[in-house]
């Protein structure tokens, strides 16, 4: 603050930007631009430069089919958790301020509480013996207990509730700016709350929906510890081959591929939701 | 006021309220699930346990059965501390150099400050492993400290810029006109201001920290094992219970945290600002 005292209001303070500045370039900037080189190396010592990595995981459809799966796995979390924490938000925004209170603690504590935690919760939740198979069986709406660890929609329903509240703090903060008065007009003029909802209350809450999804499709394509251990060895997504390649086959280029496929794929479903939002604020 | 279409009001109300609960009972339910499951006198993970225990928590504290464990955190306490405070140094400079800037050069700077948020972690933990080998480095905790360091940055950064915008720039200038140097202003006045947006940011940062495991399972190893990669092995190979005591451990940790920050910092406020 010393020099930007000093500097006209407006303009960047380059010297105090620049301890960050420079550990970025240092430690994010170089790490990713080798990484990116040694996709394009022959071996792990850069002997020479080699198109093979790339060939080989593009010309095979096994590896083209885990990239596919794993960009559907985050479109999938993006979905269940945007059909959850709409109904959450809304309860917010129509509670008073003792409930909010409570409500944001709620969201906050799975979210603080290690993604290795609740990845643990959901093994004790959806194993043989777990709670939803001893329900089920109590129930008798099942007669032998379910398989849904190893299957892809045990791992969607335990991301959906790992990722929700990495869609909720956004939406949360962008539904409670919106003037409860649009929706009272609406509704005055006859408008049905389903109506009142997909007219006024769903656009209006478009950027948060959207830094919400980026968050949940980032994270859930990345879930290494949740795709591993509730996934299992038969689901293979991106971030387990990565792993997989890089530290038990030590093919590093083949991983180096792999990861910065990992990184195209996280930062196209980016573009693709904030394109979305221009697009539907346009029209 | 009457309204047409009632059922279907009615049915938004059904429909919105069974979501919302059922959507509270899946945020909560696993931390309650994991918290008693960890009291269970079973050696085996079954829900509900079928008779109430401390043994995994006697288990979990003893410095010869669990030592591994031990080290574990103390290696993680000692990665995240020092990797928020340098962070707390680096990223309250860069926020308060564009604090009051809206040009293109400081948005520009912006998202990329903010860019370890979104691209895979997973990516730059290899990127990391790959950068450290091939400049000759030998393993050791403080590339650990480095790449914490880059993933935890940005919280801070986001903190401490919202708690700037706040801020009245004409509290600077008055105190300039009645003869403060800027030193002084910056302690006396700006600093107060942000030091919530600070705190609240660095708690972020440390629990960030804790937690992280894309850079933490390419730059650990035995000798510098970090407590989630731990835990992630005892998952993979035994289902050892006293992962539920750890996560036990942690759940209660955090929600102590969570109500001192409060307090602190208002973070619940500013977690939905």
């Amino acid at each position: 603050m010393a020099g930007a005292a000093k500097n006209e209001p407006g303009r960047v303070d380059w010297r105090l930007a620049a301890p960050l500045g420079f550990t970025y370039l240092a430690f994010f900037a170089a790490p990713l631009l080798i990484l990116l080189a040694m996709s394009f190396a022959a071996d792990d010592r850069f002997a020479s430069f080699s198109m093979d990595s790339w060939v080989k995981f593009w010309g095979d459809p096994f590896y083209r089919g885990v990239v596919y799966d794993t960009v559907r796995l985050g479109m999938v979390a993006v979905l269940a958790t945007s059909a959850l924490s709409y109904p959450i938000a809304l309860l917010f925004i129509a509670s008073g301020p003792l409930v909010r209170k409570l409500l944001i603690f709620i969201i906050l504590l799975p979210l603080l509480t290690s993604v290795v935690i609740r990845t643990f919760a959901w093994i004790v939740i959806l194993a043989r013996e777990g709670v939803v198979n001893q329900t089920l069986l109590a129930l008798g709406l099942t007669s032998a207990p379910l398989n849904l660890l190893q299957t892809e929609l045990g791992l969607v329903i335990a991301l959906t509730q790992i990722e929700m509240p990495l869609m909720l703090l956004p939406l949360v903060t962008v539904m409670q700016q919106i003037n409860p008065s649009l929706s009272d007009a609406s509704r005055a003029l006859g408008g049905s709350k389903w109506r009142t909802f997909f007219r006024v209350i769903l656009p209006l809450s478009l950027p948060g929906w959207i830094a919400g999804a980026t968050l949940v499709f980032a994270s859930a394509t990345t879930a290494f510890i949740s795709q591993t251990v509730i996934g299992g060895a038969r689901l293979v997504y991106l971030p387990s081959l990565i792993w997989q390649q890089s530290m038990v086959v030590f093919d590093w280029p083949f991983a180096a591929v792999a990861s910065v496929t990992l990184l195209v794929a996280v930062l196209s479903g980016v573009m693709l939701f904030s394109l979305l939002g221009r697009f539907a604020r346009t029209t | 006021m009457t309204h047409r279409n009632t059922i279907s009001d009615q049915s938004y109300s059904v429909v919105m309220g069974g979501l919302a609960t059922l959507s509270v009972a899946i945020l909560v339910g696993p931390v309650i699930i994991v918290l008693l499951t960890s009291f269970t006198s079973s050696r085996v993970l079954t829900f509900p346990p079928p008779g109430f225990s401390i043994e995994w928590y006697r288990d979990l504290f003893d410095p010869v059965r669990s030592g591994h464990i031990h080290s574990a955190l103390a290696n993680s306490v000692w990665v995240a501390a020092i990797a928020t405070a340098l962070a707390v140094v680096v990223a309250t400079a860069a926020a308060l150099a564009m604090a009051r800037s809206n040009r293109a050069s400081a948005r520009a700077l912006e998202a990329s400050f903010m860019s370890p948020l979104i691209l895979p972690g997973l990516s730059y933990g290899l990127a990391a492993l790959m950068f450290f080998s091939i400049l000759g480095f030998r393993p050791s905790i403080n590339h650990l400290i480095a790449g914490h360091l880059v993933v935890i940055a940005p919280f801070i950064f986001r903190t401490t810029l919202a708690s700037l915008t706040q801020f009245n720039p004409a509290l600077l200038e008055s105190s300039a006109s009645l003869g403060a140097g800027r030193l002084y202003a910056f302690r006396r006045i700006t600093l107060p201001i942000i030091t919530p947006g600070i705190v609240a940011g660095a708690f972020l940062a440390f629990v960030a920290s804790m937690d992280n495991v894309p850079v933490s399972l390419f730059l650990s190893n035995a000798r510098t094992n970090m407590l989630p990669i731990r835990m992630w092995g005892m998952m993979e190979t035994t289902l050892d219970v006293r992962i539920a005591a750890i996560s036990g451990v942690i759940i209660v940790a955090v929600l102590v945290a969570m109500v001192v920050m409060d307090r602190l910092t208002g973070l619940t406020r500013r977690m939905s600002m």
